[in-house]
């Protein structure tokens, strides 16, 4: 990004714990930041509507439309896409839960219901309370997967919420 | 062999193995059509047509003015032939376009945003006249011709493609039945939704002359055939790398205008050219199910045997033909055999329309066939007061059967599919009922299926290709030329592979994506892979196993029949000593006549082209199925919740049972969204819900309980017994849930999804004819 256009902000954050610091247009979305300025490819576009949720990023541990939020604000913050999910060979258990049960297909949907779960998983934690399966479902109601029929996710999920 | 003897000792097939491409998946490092870059790529664009039908004069003068574009282009720069089988498609419009996804001039350019830009200069000075947008009208005579490509078929005006098919003895038929029901359905237009958009990356390199296409064709030597056809360009410098793919379901079987124009823009510009739709593109540019209007006729005698079937049918072409037209092919042996029915006749026509073209989609009109056809079974039980259940059980298919049209059922579970859910069903293990206000009423319906379950002879060959190469380390190199497409066929590869040379299926790598390495094959469609691909692979496989055996006979010095696979190791089971695959496999390569263990087979199922009266045995083996769904309707609201789907079906054998339970719940769940929520609304050739908002895809909240029970029929043409299985969890799933409506709310529905307004409707109209 030109450093010295007068629309580029300089901002300072964290993407999969490695902090960076970048020139960045202030109509630009994360998505793009995460996409093409940083090429984490892992984190899908499949709609860029905030309807599909493929884009789903971790924001300080909650999951967000990464299509819809507006990559300047993420200044200060603390994202996590889902190359961030496993530290070198070693897997997240969500991942891990997901291959297990069978829960990926095509896996265009994949990385964005793992963020999905994560949150899920965090929040749980935060508040010392398991979902029930229909909490879960309502959870994953913002990602959409054509393939799976969801069921598997769900059980991925179940497992990893009733730990 | 004989499939008793291998179910005692299976060690690999029937136990549940996580896909073995899941792992680059979910870490985000699989390479999708969207993350392709390639070095000094260009981004392209498609300009598309205003208005539905129109004609057109066009300047892209000033858009070829802007900093950054590279190339544009319209029907003027290009020297190609049309696309389609019927060749009645033209690649970018000259004059006149006849739908709203016609193509008027693309761009490419140094980034996406310039090539959007790029679009909006584009003067286009439109002459918008009256489409026809209603097939019945398209076939009325004063009608004008919509389709100038399309020289005559002789089918009459406006038709791309009459089918015409009988069997039988009709009018002793009608004569015979007690009773005869007659209808009109009406099947709406569905889209893929797939969460990956369309995508191609074209790269043409001045220096070889060779076109590289990464693309998501799920049928890559066909492909590679119509590209060259289009292009006027040899076939063998085509070279297609399919990428890895965000959902097909039948969507990538057609070549479509946007992949020959990114092979044009590379090649004017000497760059690779990288287009990708958005979203709404996506909806209003990629195919759709067929929307159609069925006329059905059917007739019952007094035992409550089917006597006849009649089938009317016009399907909504849209302005230009795909392969979506040739869904009567599957639809009439819905028709023609599905239940044991001694007459039928059939005749459908596609018809042109200034609509958006329909193509092909999962289950490949069995979804409206059977949602017609087993409407009318649960109309004749009714008129002839017999039970529904009843009915469906003394009509059904049965091993040995040779239908009205010839397919021969070697196996069959149809019966023994419908005892399972008529049984299953009968257990009250959810929601239903206890609602026991007057307001909710609750319905169980039935609808059964029939698909081809190995392979589908509609081209002239439908055969597959498979390398394997053993290396000096043991290691197993499955080369073949099936297509992975999600739905798990790489892992039930090496499955099979592992199961028979005792390989661990870590050590097994299946290459399946570069048309210039991989073996023919005819492509991902019909349920073929898992039959046609495993089968190959099980011919090459048996060639490497006897190289294999010969040198490890002699090096264990004993005779080859006493010799087996087990544990990386080729043992004798009588000295009770054993050799290393890998030692063989160098003792091989590095003994005289020094030989490398690579074999290759090409595998074409024993099925036959069917004649021109369409009579012939078109598969190598058949899948039945049936389902029984419960719903809750509530009537203050008409909405229907979908709570249970038993799916009981004939899959042969199971092979890898987590694979085969996540089609069919994704199956299902496509069928609940066909049955209840999904529609592409379209008026005057105008796409009115072209986003995830307003087109009401089911998400994780939506779904009902799903109970499977899988049948095997061990089918002796299939790999392990198996038979084709994906495409058969949607078909008669939407059936099933108006079947099931029709009996909550004791009056019927005849179009698809069955909406909230609809069921209203339907209970008013019952309560004043009540009055
Ligand atoms: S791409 Fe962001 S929600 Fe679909
Ligand atoms: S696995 Fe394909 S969209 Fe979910």
């Amino acid at each position: 990004m030109k450093k010295n256009s007068p629309i580029a902000k300089l901002i300072t954050f964290t993407v999969n714990g490695k902090e960076f610091t970048r020139y960045v247009i202030q109509s630009m979305l994360l998505i793009d930041l995460i996409r093409d300025e940083l090429g984490l490819t892992g984190t899908k576009t499949g709609c860029l509507e905030g309807e599909c949720g493929a884009c789903s990023v971790l924001l300080n541990g909650a999951a967000i439309n990464s299509c819809l939020f507006l990559a300047i604000n993420v200044e200060g913050h603390e994202i996590t896409t889902i190359e961030g999910f496993s530290t070198g060979e070693k897997m997240d258990e969500v991942q891990t839960a997901m291959i297990q049960n069978g829960a990926v297909q095509c896996g265009f949907c994949s990385s964005g219901m793992a963020v999905s779960i994560k949150s899920m998983q965090t929040r749980s934690r935060n508040e010392s309370r398991i979902p029930t399966r229909h909490e879960i479902q309502k959870g994953l109601e913002g990602n959409l997967c054509r393939c799976t029929g969801y069921i598997k996710i769900i059980e991925a999920a179940g497992e990893i919420l009733n730990k | 062999m004989s499939n008793e003897k291998m179910t005692e000792k299976l060690k690999v097939i029937g136990k549940p193995q996580p896909k073995i491409d899941a792992g680059i998946r979910i870490t985000g490092k699989a390479v999708y059509g969207q993350d392709i870059k390639l070095p000094y790529m260009l981004y392209g664009a498609i300009l598309r047509s205003e208005h539905p039908y129109s004609g057109f004069s066009i300047d892209v003068s000033e858009a070829k003015k802007l900093e950054g574009v590279v190339c544009v282009i319209t029907a003027d720069d290009v020297d190609c032939n049309n696309i389609s089988y019927r060749k009645d498609h033209p690649i970018l419009k000259k004059g006149e376009v006849n739908c709203l996804r016609d193509e008027i001039a693309a761009v490419a350019a140094e980034s996406k945003e310039i090539a959007v830009q790029a679009l909006k200069l584009i003067k286009v000075n439109y002459k918008p006249g009256h489409g026809i947008y209603d097939p019945f009208e398209a076939l009325k005579p004063e009608a004008r011709i919509i389709n100038k490509y399309l020289k005559d078929t002789g089918q009459g005006k406006n038709i791309s493609h009459k089918f015409l098919y009988e069997h039988g003895n009709l009018d002793e038929e009608k004569r015979k039945s007690k009773e005869i029901v007659s209808n009109r359905f009406v099947l709406p237009r569905v889209t893929h939704c797939c969460l990956a958009t369309s995508n191609i990356t074209a790269d043409f390199s001045p220096v070889t002359k060779r076109l590289t296409l990464y693309s998501s064709t799920q049928v890559p030597f066909l492909y590679q055939r119509d590209m060259a056809h289009a292009l006027k360009i040899n076939p063998s410098d085509i070279r297609v790398v399919q990428v890895v793919i965000g959902g097909g379901f039948g969507s990538k079987l057609d070549m479509y205008p946007f992949e020959p124009i990114a092979a044009i823009l590379s090649m004017k510009t000497c760059r690779p050219v990288q287009i990708i739709f958005d979203r709404e593109e996506e909806f209003i540019a990629s195919p759709t199910r067929q929307a159609m209007v069925m006329d059905i006729e059917a007739g019952i005698d007094k035992n409550g045997r089917f006597t006849f079937r009649e089938a009317n049918i016009v399907i909504d072409n849209g302005a230009y033909t795909s392969w979506g037209a040739t869904t009567p092919f599957v639809m009439m042996q819905t028709f023609s055999s599905l239940y044991h029915v001694p007459a039928c006749r059939f005749e459908s026509k596609a018809v042109y329309t200034n609509n958006v073209y329909a193509g092909s989609f999962r289950g490949y009109g069995n979804p409206q066939a059977t949602f017609a056809l087993e409407s009318t079974i649960d109309l004749l039980a009714e008129k002839l007061g017999m039970s529904k259940t009843e009915m469906r059980l003394i009509n059904a298919n049965f091993k040995g059967e040779t239908s009205g049209q010839g397919l021969t059922y070697y196996t069959c579970g149809h019966k023994e599919a419908l005892e399972m859910v008529i049984d299953k069903s009968k257990n009250q293990n959810s929601e239903f009922g206890i609602r026991n206000e007057k307001r909710f009423l609750f319905g169980t319906g039935y609808a059964s299926m029939l698909h081809v379950g190995g392979g589908a002879k509609i081209y002239r060959s439908d055969g597959c290709g498979t390398r394997v190469n053993l290396d000096d380390y043991g290691h197993l190199t499955i080369i073949t030329g099936s297509t992975e497409i999600g739905q798990g066929s790489e892992t039930v590869l090496a499955m099979l592979a592992s199961e028979e040379l005792s390989i661990p299926i870590s050590k097994i790598k299946v290459i399946n994506t570069d048309t210039d390495v991989k073996p023919w094959d005819v492509g991902v469609h019909a349920s073929r892979t898992t039959f046609v691909a495993g089968n190959s692979l099980l011919g090459a496989i048996s060639k490497l196993k006897i190289k294999l055996i010969k040198k490890a006979a002699e090096i264990l010095q004993c005779t080859i029949d006493e010799l087996i696979f087990v544990n990386e190791e080729i043992k004798s089971e009588h000295k009770n000593n054993s050799v290393r695959i890998e030692k063989v496999v160098r003792e091989i390569h590095f003994s005289q006549p020094n030989e490398l263990c690579t074999e290759n087979f090409f595998y074409e199922p024993s099925s036959e082209f069917q004649d021109k009266d369409y009579k012939g045995n078109v598969s190598g083996a058949y899948a039945f199925a049936a389902q029984a769904v419960k719903v809750e309707v509530d009537t203050y609201t008409g909405n229907v919740k979908v709570l249970d789907v038993y799916v009981a079906q004939d899959v042969g054998k199971v092979l890898n049972p987590m694979g085969l339970t996540g089609q069919i719940e994704g199956g299902v769940l496509m069928g609940v969204g066909y049955g209840i929520s999904e529609e592409l609304m379209v008026e005057n050739g105008r796409i009115l819900n072209p986003n995830f908002h307003n087109y009401k895809m089911l998400t994780a909240s939506d779904v009902p309980n799903i109970h499977f029970y899988p049948i095997e029929t061990n089918d002796s043409q299939g790999p392990y017994g198996a038979k084709g299985m994906a495409e058969a969890p949607l078909i008669p799933t939407a059936a099933a849930i108006a079947n099931a409506v029709a009996d909550a709310i004791q009056a019927r529905i005849y179009s698809l999804p069955v909406t909230p307004e609809k069921i209203l409707k339907a209970l008013k109209e019952k309560n004043i004819k009540h009055k």
